[in-house]
């Protein structure tokens, strides 16, 4: 145990306690919600951003909770790609909670939303920083279960109906994840990961291991929301309040689904090519179902969820391949993807803000009224698009190269047919949007307030110069930190235990 | 007939729970203090504290149980059993470690053993208890807005 290993329950214990003095404060002073969720994110993002500079000066670190040794023990693991979702996750989250403080007036108990908003983020915190499967599970339902509230946010209808649908369905995708981890539990007596790890790669592959890798492609694809487990996505994500689809669409499918499905996949099962090709086919069928499902979509936020499907499979097209760059170019998506889809989502909510509605036919020449709000959505929608500089292109331009280096010509022209795809779609949306001649009902209408202006800028900033992490000297302490531990495979066990050794 | 449902129920159920609904939140109290030397614990504990209160609450009516704990101190506890739980497992950082079983273990089986695992039922009671009547109050209040709307 190191001083610096310490960091590692910071970014659940920030959350955890945000989330519960707003709720006992925040009931009788209005003004305390706002400051506690955004003073915490902002510090969360800001150890994460702290974080990576401990992990690249330390190496992975193990954090031993209640000083109970692994494997016996909860153990929490900082290495590079916990860092990368960390800083994707609090990025996002601090973004979010500061648009929150002026798109949630209109709701009554803003309180309510920043406590579970809080939930959320410690759960996905947790998922990302926990080295136990068991634990793994338990901070997946923390966020799981915060996330169908916040959902039903409104308790409008249509919203309660979505809320219950997806509460079903992803309640289908934990429990398939849960039989998963107590048939591993039985194989290998042990839930520590890097133990299975080394476990399983003692007693060699056996059919036991192929049906635990089916339950976990189903239960984290479910929380994923790839083709063919996505039904739940399109009604869920429209339904909630703007500030939470952004959260769910470009964080909590991320969190809970690809990093759990990769890190299993890759460190602890140990990947197989039958696997492998599965992940690719689900990625390139959600890729082009889901823009294909978009781009006739009216409605601006529901054309966003589908589109969100389309963008999930280019990342795990990447991270399929199993090639360093595959992986690289994934998990480089994945940031974007966070980022652009986050910063689209707060646009539709601005929109919303100022005309009350969603529906692209209604609205047109938005952008004379609103220009902070049509200049970032120009930005994301460019960035989603894949038009260079913005960060999409070379996101996208890794995975179509990484595809044709590992001689997959088949998935690289079905990528650039999604992107052509997505920059129609996306046409479409600025047409219809913000460009073309005002309607006379919009001639009053006014930009949102300052702090919703102000996220969606810093997010528009980060789309424009997202494209700077493939610089050699960031890419090294960043990206590539991610993708070794990947790359590395079922090397990861060995890392831990050495870890281990060094901590007696 | 809504105002008969707030009255409660006959006499009869009235008396018996007039007997029983103080052993129930002792025999929670008891489940809960003995959590870490017999079966049971936090969260068992809890939910038999709450049923006590739920029990109240159907036989004489939502008046008399909200009474005796209002809607605004369910709440209060909630999120002081969380709070508590996680105050408990930051103290462990006093010695060095988070969730740290910092205090003396003292001997296995006597009511006062096991360092910090009794206090972490008890915060865990506190939460599981009050969300739980939380709960069963959301519902009966939504039934009775139901019924209004009827």
């Amino acid at each position: 145990m190191t001083l610096q290993s310490n960091i590692i329950p910071v970014f659940v214990i920030l959350p955890l306690s945000g989330a519960f003095l707003t709720s006992i404060l925040g009931r009788k002073l209005r003004w305390i919600p706002d400051i506690l969720g955004a003073v915490t994110t902002f510090l969360a993002f800001i150890f994460s951003l702290l974080a990576i500079r401990v992990v690249n000066i330390s190496g992975t670190l193990i954090y031993s909770v209640g000083a109970w040794r692994p494997p016996v023990g909860i153990a929490m693991v900082m290495d590079g790609l916990t860092v990368f979702m960390l800083v994707t996750v609090n990025l996002v989250a601090c973004a979010i909670a500061v648009y929150a403080i002026n798109y949630m007036e209109k709701f009554t108990s803003k309180w309510k939303f920043y406590t579970l908003f809080l939930l959320v983020l410690a759960g996905m915190n947790g998922v990302v920083v926990t080295g136990d499967i068991f634990n793994l599970f338990v901070f997946l339902e923390i966020a799981s279960v915060a996330s169908y509230a916040l959902v039903a946010f409104g308790t409008e209808r249509h919203e309660l109906e979505a809320a219950f649908k997806y509460a079903v369905m992803s309640t289908v995708g934990s429990l398939f994840v849960l039989l998963g981890i107590v048939l591993i539990y039985a194989y290998t007596s042990t839930l520590n990961m890097a133990d299975i790890a080394s476990v399983i790669l003692a007693k060699g592959p056996k059919n036991i291991v192929s049906m635990i890798s089916v339950l976990f492609i189903m239960g984290f694809g479910l929380k994923a929301a790839l083709v063919p487990f996505h039904a739940w996505l399109p009604d869920a994500h429209p339904s909630a309040p703007a500030p939470i689809s952004a959260m769910l669409s470009g964080v909590l499918i991320k969190s809970l689904g690809i990093y759990a499905l990769c890190r299993i996949f890759y460190n602890v099962l140990g990947m197989t090519s039958s696997v492998s090709s599965l992940l690719m086919f689900m990625g390139a069928l959600s890729m082009v179902v889901g823009v294909f499902l978009a781009i006739g979509q009216w409605d601006f936020k529901r054309l966003l969820a589908y589109h969100s499907i389309s963008q999930i499979g280019y990342v795990v097209l990447g991270i399929g391949l199993g090639t360093p760059l595959g992986i690289l170019g994934g998990l480089f998506h994945l940031f974007n993807h966070s980022i652009f889809k986050s910063l689209l989502f707060l646009n539709s909510g601005a929109v919303e803000y100022a005309t009350g509605t969603r529906d692209l036919q209604r609205m047109g020449g938005l952008a004379s009224r609103m220009p902070v709000t049509g200049t970032t959505s120009f930005f994301a929608s460019m960035s989603i698009a894949g038009i260079p500089p913005f960060n999409g292109f070379w996101s996208k331009l890794i995975i179509i190269l990484a595809a044709v280096q590992a001689g997959r010509l088949g998935y690289a022209f079905w990528a650039v047919l999604a992107s052509l795809l997505t920059l129609a779609s996306f046409m479409k949306v600025m047409k219809y949007a913000f460009l073309g001649t005002l309607k006379e009902q919009w001639n009053r209408i006014k930009e949102v307030p300052i702090f919703m202006k102000l996220s969606m800028s810093a997010l528009a900033i980060v789309c424009l110069l997202g494209g700077a992490l493939l610089l050699s000297g960031i890419k090294d302490s960043f990206l590539d930190k991610a993708s070794d531990v990947l790359s590395e495979g079922t090397r990861y066990s060995a890392l831990i235990a050495k870890g281990d050794i060094f901590e007696k | 007939m809504s105002r008969e449902r707030e009255q409660g129920m006959t006499v009869i159920v009235k008396t018996i729970t007039r007997l029983t609904v103080g052993l129930i939140l002792l025999y929670g109290i008891y489940i809960l203090s003995h959590g870490h030397v017999s079966p049971g614990g936090g969260f068992a504990g809890g939910v038999i504290i709450a049923l006590s209160f739920v029990h109240l609450m159907l036989a004489y009516g939502k008046e008399v149980a909200l009474g005796k704990l209002p809607k605004a101190a369910t709440f209060f506890f909630e999120s002081m059993g969380a709070l508590l739980f996680l105050g408990i497992a930051l103290f462990g950082f006093t010695s060095g470690y988070f969730f740290l079983n910092f205090i003396s273990k003292g001997e296995p089986f006597r009511l006062f053993s096991a360092g910090i695992i009794p206090l972490c039922n008890i915060a865990i009671s506190l939460k599981v208890g009050a969300g739980l009547f939380a709960i069963f109050i959301a519902l009966v209040l939504l039934r009775f807005e139901s019924e209004n709307k009827e």
